[in-house]
């Protein structure tokens, strides 16, 4: 790793201020974080560490919405269990250790294409909260890695209406334990809601089509003869564009038939 | 250089270390405490796993700044003052659950952490908890037979294999 300090703040304000600086770094749990600085990928010459903020802490359930603070770590929404699915898809992030480390604030912030929160986020229309507004999900994640975040903006919490009924269905790969498909369903009072990680390399994405059949019958059986196109899906050493969009569709009927 | 101080094992310590310094590399080089492995160092192998404020983490993925004022517990800390092991380190020692050992303090450690949320968990439960720690050896099943042994459950039926 280069050199860099470390700044624990307790407050948001203070953390916002700490992170005012172009070359300041937030710091969530570091599970993603701590690699990608030891392999030299990123040079930031502070790092501004969000576990000790009070505020970022805490899940509070309100009137059918969940909110949980950015700080949260997978562990504790594992734990929570107010929204049944979003706890299993919490507790089958990475392994146990990971998960006392790794935030919600954290996972969402890096907006990798193949991690299980966004997916989450995206299908049940959750508002991600930040220092300075509210985002819609919809809006919020931009492509590969990339979100609305400005510069120093801090995801201070997550907010998640609970849905009628919602599955996660995450296609392992074992040796990262990333997604190598994961596909989230929601049904909400606006109709279905079905997100998709890992395939694409655009990053996470609603499968429309899916959404409007299950919207109309809320049955594996809909998706029959619904299929994804290959075109701009990952294609690695782990699984081709072709399988990937298989998963898909495959995945999207388990979550469907597991949905409660 | 930032001045860290924490209680590791019960005891008070304090050091200087730069941002960068890691949690394992604190434990190791400046506390000498050389039980905690370094195995991958990309988070994987789970061999550096130790507690922080009772939480099993792995300590190659967290700065020593980030546990600053925190209760470690680490290996050398699970046996007794006067050497008599632990009711998991007995398990492992009775039933074989190291071969090289290289691994060991990780898996004790996580298996520590398991034990104190499931006090008797399935052989199933132990695996899928054990997820992040590694062993090169493949000596998994012996590894779950000791934790299965050291939760109190009759392991008797578990052939070696």
């Amino acid at each position: 790793m280069y050199a860099f300090d470390i700044e624990r703040p307790a407050t948001v304000a203070e953390a916002a201020a700490a992170l005012g600086n172009e070359d300041a770094q937030a710091l969530g749990g570091g599970q993603t974080l701590i690699p990608t600085l030891k392999q030299r990928l990123a040079s930031p010459e502070k790092l501004v560490s969000l576990t000790g903020v009070a505020e970022m802490q805490g899940i509070t359930s309100n009137g059918g919405t969940l909110t949980i603070g950015g700080a949260v770590t997978h562990a504790d929404v594992a734990g929570d269990g107010s929204y049944k699915a979003l706890s299993e898809l919490a507790s089958n992030i990475g392994d146990p250790a990971v998960r006392n480390r790794g935030t919600i604030g954290g996972s969402l912030a890096n907006n990798d294409p193949s991690a299980c929160y966004p997916a989450a986020a995206l299908a049940s229309g959750a508002t991600i909260v930040t220092n300075t507004r509210e985002i819609a999900a919809d809006d919020y994640f931009v492509g590969l890695f990339e979100t609305a975040l400005d510069e120093g903006e801090i995801i201070t919490a997550v907010k998640f209406p609970i849905p009628q009924k919602a599955n996660y269905q995450k296609f392992l790969q074992p040796a990262s334990r990333f997604a190598l498909v994961g596909v989230f369903v929601a049904v909400t009072a606006d109709g279905v809601r079905v997100a998709v990680t890992g395939a694409s390399n655009e990053g996470v994405h609603r499968w429309t089509a899916a959404e409007d059949a299950l919207s109309a019958n809320f049955s594996a059986d809909a998706l029959d003869g619904l299929s994804v196109s290959a075109d701009d899906l990952i294609a690695d050493l782990h699984g081709s564009a072709e399988y990937r969009a298989h998963l898909v569709a495959v995945m999207t009927k388990r979550a469907v038939a597991a949905a409660s | 250089m930032t001045k860290v101080s924490m209680t590791i094992n019960g005891k008070q310590v304090s050091g200087d270390v730069e941002g960068r310094t890691l949690l394992a590399s604190f434990l190791r080089e400046d506390q000498r405490l050389t039980g905690t492995h370094i195995g991958c160092d990309t988070s994987q192998c789970g061999a550096c796993v130790v507690h922080v404020d009772g939480k099993a983490v792995k300590s190659c993925t967290m700065f020593a700044i980030e546990a600053d004022g925190a209760q470690v517990a680490t290996i050398e800390g699970q046996a007794a003052e006067d050497g008599t092991l632990n009711a998991i380190q007995a398990a492992f020692q009775e039933h074989h659950g190291l071969q090289c050992g290289f691994c060991t303090p990780g898996m004790v450690m996580s298996a520590a952490a398991l034990l104190k949320e499931n006090p008797k968990p399935s052989a199933s439960e132990v695996r899928e908890y054990l997820e992040g720690n590694i062993c090169r050896c493949t000596g998994y099943h012996n590894i779950v037979k000791s934790i299965m042994a050291a939760s109190g459950q009759d392991v008797s039926a578990i052939a070696a294999e």
